[in-house]
């Protein structure tokens, strides 16, 4: 029953889509007008002059959620071939998702001890 | 039919992978390996492993290279800051890259070819992959929690040392 | 064989073009629904209460100058909005739009199709849509858009655990990753939300904060950061980026529907077709129709919401999805495994 022909239509979906996005792209760039000048093409800052690179190094906050994101997301991606056993697998499967929610609420618990996704303070 | 779809993929993904190493703008390097992950998932649903396509996007498109795009961002890039890299660093790379692909290309030399015979071939399907999964192979999956929890914990203690700085 | 992918392209064109169309009035709808709740009148001009305004806004996008920075990087900023809204468009395939449809005397779903992992392709198809948005913002080299781009993605990615396991919770009580049997499931039981009312609340919750709307819409702040990670875009390159926003939320009340209020079903559905006597197609065609109905409820609640509560702060947003969805979304899940273990749905 399921085989990768079920996938051929998303192809298809895939072709129309770009489709749609190649043409738009290339009508608008045809259809406005072009009229650069110097300071319009200058990065928008409120009006005042542009200063500097936008590109600055920012909080290691953001590097971190990505990185518990990711692991995160592994366990989760772990819990669906559970998930859609879960009848099947019967009592012996709920014990072992359960040991296995244990463990990863330990490290969630050891994450917010830690203050690592703490947004209030400062520094 | 499928023979020329897996040639595509193929040309696609060794395309791609080779653009990761040639582009000079490395989120353009980024998003070639997005490109070629997509190829890669493309083969597993070839070989019926949906389960395995679908988690390669999420995780690996969806998630680690998501990572990957921040630490470049973090990185404060820009087009002229890449550091050129010293002789020895480059022959250092050149003589580990070549000793790598002997070994693959010996490996390959001697291994035998074998026809796949596949007991199963719905065995990719979420459903078959979970009873396998939380029957035979329990042990590793409550392992492998445990090697997540250790990942976060290290991530957090390496973070903790850069902010008390 | 060729009737069922000629069947297919037809659902794609149509589904496209729903899309569309759908996501331009959403454009209306919000503009009108903020007048009627600011007791203001809202577009009025272009033709009968102003209903040919979305059109007007389409082509006058397309008119407009074109607008690269010099600083930025031209490839990646042409390439940001077409990532947005090609992921954008590839969300909707899987969502059962109906029952059967008897076409060239064959039955076919009306669904461009159906995968056993259905439930996870369309959670990869979120995930995918930080790339349009972080690209766009870094290429443009811009201190609000970078900013709105770094926002806008640690805030997608935080309430992606959170989405993702509520869905787990839907999950273990239908036994099926596939939409299509989801939807099929309560076609003569209850809706799922039934069974699910923390999950759905959760997944509602992480939905807003997906689409980056209010109240969760600090990326894009007006005041603030001048539109985030479109500050620098203009013509067509900026519609796709709202385009795209307004078909998501378009394929989320689907998906929303889907997962919880019963796709196309309705109740005493078998009872009222057969008491007007409806053929196959006609039955499906109203299933559809109740299910746009419900579709275009939730898009109205996410305008509803948006124009009635103000915006987080950003150490609130995070906190509400570390620290209270994800544990809230495990409970979840703990607790539907007890009920239904107890219930003996279990072998």
């Amino acid at each position: 029953m399921e085989t990768p022909i079920s996938y051929v239509p998303i192809l298809i979906q895939l072709a129309v889509a770009l489709g749609f996005v190649v043409t738009t792209i290339i009508a608008t760039h045809f259809l406005g007008p072009k009229r650069k000048t110097k300071k319009k093409l200058d990065p928008f800052e409120c009006g005042i002059e542009s200063s500097g690179n936008a590109r600055v190094p920012y909080s290691v906050r953001y590097f971190l959620t990505a990185i518990l994101f990711v692991l995160f997301d592994v366990e989760v991606i772990f819990m669906y071939p559970w998930a859609v056993n879960f009848k099947a697998l019967g009592l012996t499967g709920l014990l072992e998702m359960f040991l296995f929610i244990g463990l990863l609420l330990l490290g969630f618990f050891y994450v917010i001890k830690k203050g690592a996704l703490k947004w209030e303070d400062n520094n | 039919m499928t023979q020329y779809v897996f040639y595509f993929l193929s040309f696609l993904a060794i395309l791609s992978a080779l653009m990761v190493v040639f582009s000079k703008n490395p989120i353009h390097s980024v998003l070639y390996l997005v490109l070629t992950f997509f190829a890669i998932a493309g083969h597993y649903v070839l070989l019926n492993a949906q389960f395995l396509a679908v988690v390669h996007i999420v995780v690996y498109a969806g998630a680690i290279m998501v990572l990957f795009l921040y630490v470049l961002m973090l990185l404060n890039l820009n087009v002229d800051a890449e550091p050129v890299k010293k002789n020895w660093v480059k022959f250092a790379g050149v003589l580990s890259g070549g000793l790598l692909m002997l070994t693959l290309v010996a490996t390959f030399h001697k291994a035998e070819t074998m026809p796949l015979i596949q007991d199963n071939p719905e065995i990719g399907v979420t459903a078959n992959l979970g009873k396998i999964l939380f029957n035979e192979f329990a042990l590793p999956f409550e392992i492998s929690s445990v090697l997540l929890l250790s990942a976060m914990i290290g991530a957090i203690m390496l973070s903790k040392k850069d902010t008390k700085k | 064989m060729e009737n069922y992918y000629l069947f297919k392209i037809i659902l794609v064109v149509a589904l496209f073009v729903v899309s569309l169309v759908v996501a331009m009035y959403s454009t209306f709808a919000e503009r009108k629904i903020s007048a009627l709740m600011q007791d203001r009148l809202g577009p009025n001009r272009a033709g009968p209460f102003g209903l040919l305004q979305p059109l007007a806004d389409g082509i006058k996008m397309f008119m407009k100058e074109e607008i690269i920075p010099n600083v930025s990087n031209k490839t990646l900023f042409i390439l940001g909005p077409c990532l947005a809204m090609t992921t954008a468009l590839m969300a909707g395939v899987l969502i059962p739009w109906g029952g059967k449809v008897e076409f060239m005397g064959k039955p076919y779903d009306l669904q461009v199709t159906d995968l056993n992992i259905g439930v996870l392709y369309i959670f990869g198809v979120t995930s995918l849509g930080v790339y349009g948005i972080m690209i766009g913002g870094w290429a443009s080299n811009n201190k609000y858009s970078l900013m709105g781009a770094i926002r806008a993605s640690a805030q997608m990615i935080s309430y992606e655990i959170a989405m993702g396991l509520a869905i787990i919770a839907l999950i273990m009580s239908t036994g099926t990753m596939s939409l299509g049997e989801i939807a099929a499931q309560q076609d003569a039981g209850l809706a799922n939300i039934v069974y699910q009312p923390l999950g759905f609340l959760i997944f509602l919750i992480c939905a807003f904060a997906e689409l980056n709307r209010a109240p969760f819409d600090m990326p894009e702040s007006e005041s603030e950061l001048i539109g985030g990670y479109h500050t620098e875009y203009s013509s067509m390159k900026l519609g796709l980026f709202l385009f795209a926003e307004y078909i998501n939320m378009f394929i989320s009340s689907a998906v929303i529907v889907t997962f919880y209020f019963g796709g196309y079903n309705f109740p005493f559905q078998n009872e009222i077709n057969e008491a007007l006597g409806l053929s196959t197609n006609m039955a499906t065609a109203l299933g559809t129709l109740v299910m746009f109905g419900k579709i275009f409820f939730f898009i109205f609640f996410f305008m509803w919401i948006r124009w009635t509560l103000p915006r987080f702060r950003y150490d609130q947003l995070m906190r509400l999805g570390w620290k209270s969805l994800i544990p809230l979304a495990i409970l979840n899940i703990l607790i539907t495994g007890v009920v239904m273990w107890m219930n003996g749905k279990l072998n």
